[in-house]
């Protein structure tokens, strides 16, 4: 990793962390980039490659887990703000309970 | 022989009464990993590669969350990271077979470590993944399972791909030694319907003969009492009834005893919902719920996307109607960049028709993109949250300049109706004061409004329900009031779907209901049972 990168972090806040769905759908999205990026547990790392699902599902981060995340290269930021904003939603999950019909 | 009980976790509900049954052989992780070959490397590379185009060959027969649990195996499977530390192990002498096992088995006692319950899960799929590439190794995979009529399956694990793989009889069920309630062949058996208790223990692989499994109460009971027998059968026989019939009715119109007409219609969250529904068996979309597939800034402005999605919906409707809500953001349902980040209490904050009235940018895309495919259709556009007849007014306003504006830019368009969502009790006091052309009834929030009970705390829920007169009387004011004025009034909420709310729901002057698509049978079923001609009945049927 260059020493040219942008950091954001964020807690995880679905229900079983970052279980198998949600590291599979940061690894996709990772993937749309060319940027290198890179996930933490914790500030100081270690970093490991956000591409790389057997890697994330390693963290076994629970749900309360504040996750860390650096990019560098082309288009660095946008990917940050991107893997950013899928664990902001909850990684596109339904709430806890099936939902059901209507209205919020 | 004297009956047993052994007491598990329940995974998925359901009653089998039948045989217990093991499969011939455990599956390939007992097989000895294959000796060496001369060349492990490319042997494992091969294997993992099978493996691989196997999944997907069987992902191409799934759909929904069972597609979703191949895809996860093979985005495991396709990460070089996971075989590394095989192929570190064949470059320092070991044979293949060995090196993988080895090397997978460190990956998932990690997880059986865990003290999280989910993780300690995912050893299964992780152990399912290994059997793969082992059994392509020793030269390819076993058949699928076969599980007879009224069998149930015996095993200390399954794992997700067998589960998928194999053919299930008629009313099979699941009794595993192991196991986990948050794995995710429980998820994939009660997406089945089929029934599945899991840790009974290693002494429940030794049991045979006749037994009851509970998937409910987690139980199972080994050489029942006739007595036991007898009511688990009538048990059994009363729900597939009770399926049966629900099958039979969703393809009727809903009509009661006596000859009311209801209205049952479909409450999606994105367009792909419709997928395999048949619209002959609904009275049109009652809720399009848009914030569910509008959940990226992006797509908020996104005004083709947006329109493509609902001239989808309402080609699939044929001209029956369809109802959009309006973006409802908020409360529960936050999107990054566009509900405000901290709220102390955000069901009582900037939710539904409040944000989208500080947003017109956002708003008005929205009601472009519905005012053009009004043209495509009949749809009616609902506003969420409503609390002051200004928000209804303001909207309007809104929604008449966009159609303004495509009628001068000579842009194909309609008109769409606009009504109102009833949640918040200050409108279903007072319905009179907003003139709208249409209302829904969103029951979850009106209960938790009404009865001040938080929809996401389990400890308080059962203090409010649909069924508490204070809710009822609400319901039935509006629908008195829509009666009145003629104009409709429907209920979007989860209520609508529950066959023991429905009678009181109709009692109270609704002739409108919009549920989750599978549920409309059962909903239909119940209607057909009661008598609605002397509950005050609207003179027409609702459209």
């Amino acid at each position: 990793m260059s020493q040219e990168h942008v950091v954001a972090s964020a807690i995880l806040t679905n229900e079983s962390g970052m279980h198998a769905r949600p590291s599979v759908k940061l690894t996709q999205l990772a993937k749309s980039f060319p940027a290198a990026i890179e996930v933490a547990t914790d500030e100081a790392g270690p970093w490991v490659d956000a591409k790389s699902p057997v890697k994330l599902m390693r963290f076994r981060a629970p749900q309360g887990t504040r996750l860390w995340m650096r990019a560098s290269g082309e288009g660095a930021q946008q990917a940050l703000d991107e893997m950013m904003s899928l664990v902001s939603r909850n990684f596109d999950e339904a709430g806890p309970a099936p939902d059901g019909g209507g209205h919020g | 022989m004297a009956e047993r009980l052994l007491v598990g976790v329940a995974a998925s509900p359901g009653l089998v009464s039948g045989r217990l049954w093991r499969p011939e052989s455990e599956a390939a992780s007992q097989a000895d990993p294959a000796a060496s070959t001369g060349d492990d490397e490319a042997a494992l590379h091969g294997a993992i590669a099978s493996a691989g185009q196997a999944l997907a060959a069987l992902l191409g027969e799934l759909d929904g969350d069972e597609a979703e649990v191949v895809g996860m195996q093979i985005a495991f499977l396709e990460d070089d990271e996971l075989a590394r530390p095989a192929f570190e192990a064949i470059a320092a002498g070991q044979p293949a077979g060995a090196a993988w096992a080895a090397a997978m088995d460190a990956e998932i006692a990690a997880y059986q470590a865990s003290d999280d319950e989910y993780f300690r899960a995912r050893a299964v799929d992780f152990q399912d993944i290994r059997d793969r590439v082992l059994a392509e190794l020793s030269g390819g995979a076993s058949g699928p399972l076969v599980v007879p009529d009224h069998a149930i399956l015996l095993a200390a694990e399954l794992r997700p791909s067998e589960f998928l793989s194999a053919r299930w009889g008629a009313g099979a069920g699941l009794a595993l030694a192991q196991g986990s309630p948050t794995s995710h062949v429980a998820m994939l058996a009660r997406g089945r319907g089929l029934a599945m208790v899991v840790g009974l223990g290693p002494e429940v692989l030794d049991l045979h003969g006749e037994a009851l499994l509970d998937g409910a109460e987690g139980t199972l009971v080994v050489a029942p009492e006739q007595g036991r027998l007898a009511a688990a059968g009538a048990r059994i026989a009363s729900e597939e009834a009770g399926r049966a019939q629900a099958a039979v009715y969703a393809a009727r119109p809903a009509l009661s005893r006596d000859g009311v007409r209801v209205a049952v219609q479909a409450t999606i969250a994105d367009p792909s919902d419709l997928d395999g529904l048949d619209p002959a068996h609904f009275d049109g979309i009652g809720l399009v719920r848009t914030e569910l597939f509008l959940d990226r800034p992006e797509r908020l402005t996104d005004e083709e996307g947006q329109l493509a999605a609902y001239a989808r919906i309402l080609a699939w409707a044929g001209g029956r109607p369809v109802t959009v809500r309006t973006l409802d953001a908020g409360g529960d349902k936050p999107i990054a960049g566009y509900t405000p980040a901290h709220e102390a209490n955000p069901f009582l904050g900037m939710r539904g028709i409040r944000l989208s009235l500080r947003h017109p940018d956002v708003f008005r895309v929205q009601l472009r993109a519905l005012a053009r495919a009004a043209a495509t259709g009949p749809l009616k556009v609902m506003l969420p949250m409503v609390t002051l007849p200004r928000e209804l007014a303001d909207a309007r306003a809104l929604l008449e300049a966009e159609i303004a504006a495509l009628a001068a830019a000579g842009v194909a368009h309609g008109r769409p109706a606009l009504g109102i969502m009833v949640e918040v009790p200050a409108v279903a006091i007072t319905p009179e004061r907003f003139d709208a052309e249409f209302f829904s009834i969103g029951s979850n929030d009106l209960v938790q409004y009404t009865c001040a009970v938080s929809r996401e705390e389990a400890a308080s829920a059962e203090l409010g329900s649909v069924a508490d007169p204070s809710v009822l009387a609400l319901i039935a004011r509006v629908a008195a009031h829509g009666r009145q004025v003629g104009r409709e009034v429907s209920l979007c909420g989860d209520a609508g779907g529950d066959p023991a709310l429905v009678p009181a729901l109709l009692t109270a002057g609704l002739r409108s209901l919009s549920v989750q698509p599978g549920l409309a049978g059962a909903v239909k079923a119940v209607i057909a049972g009661l008598d609605l001609a002397s509950t005050d009945e609207p003179s027409t049927p609702p459209s």
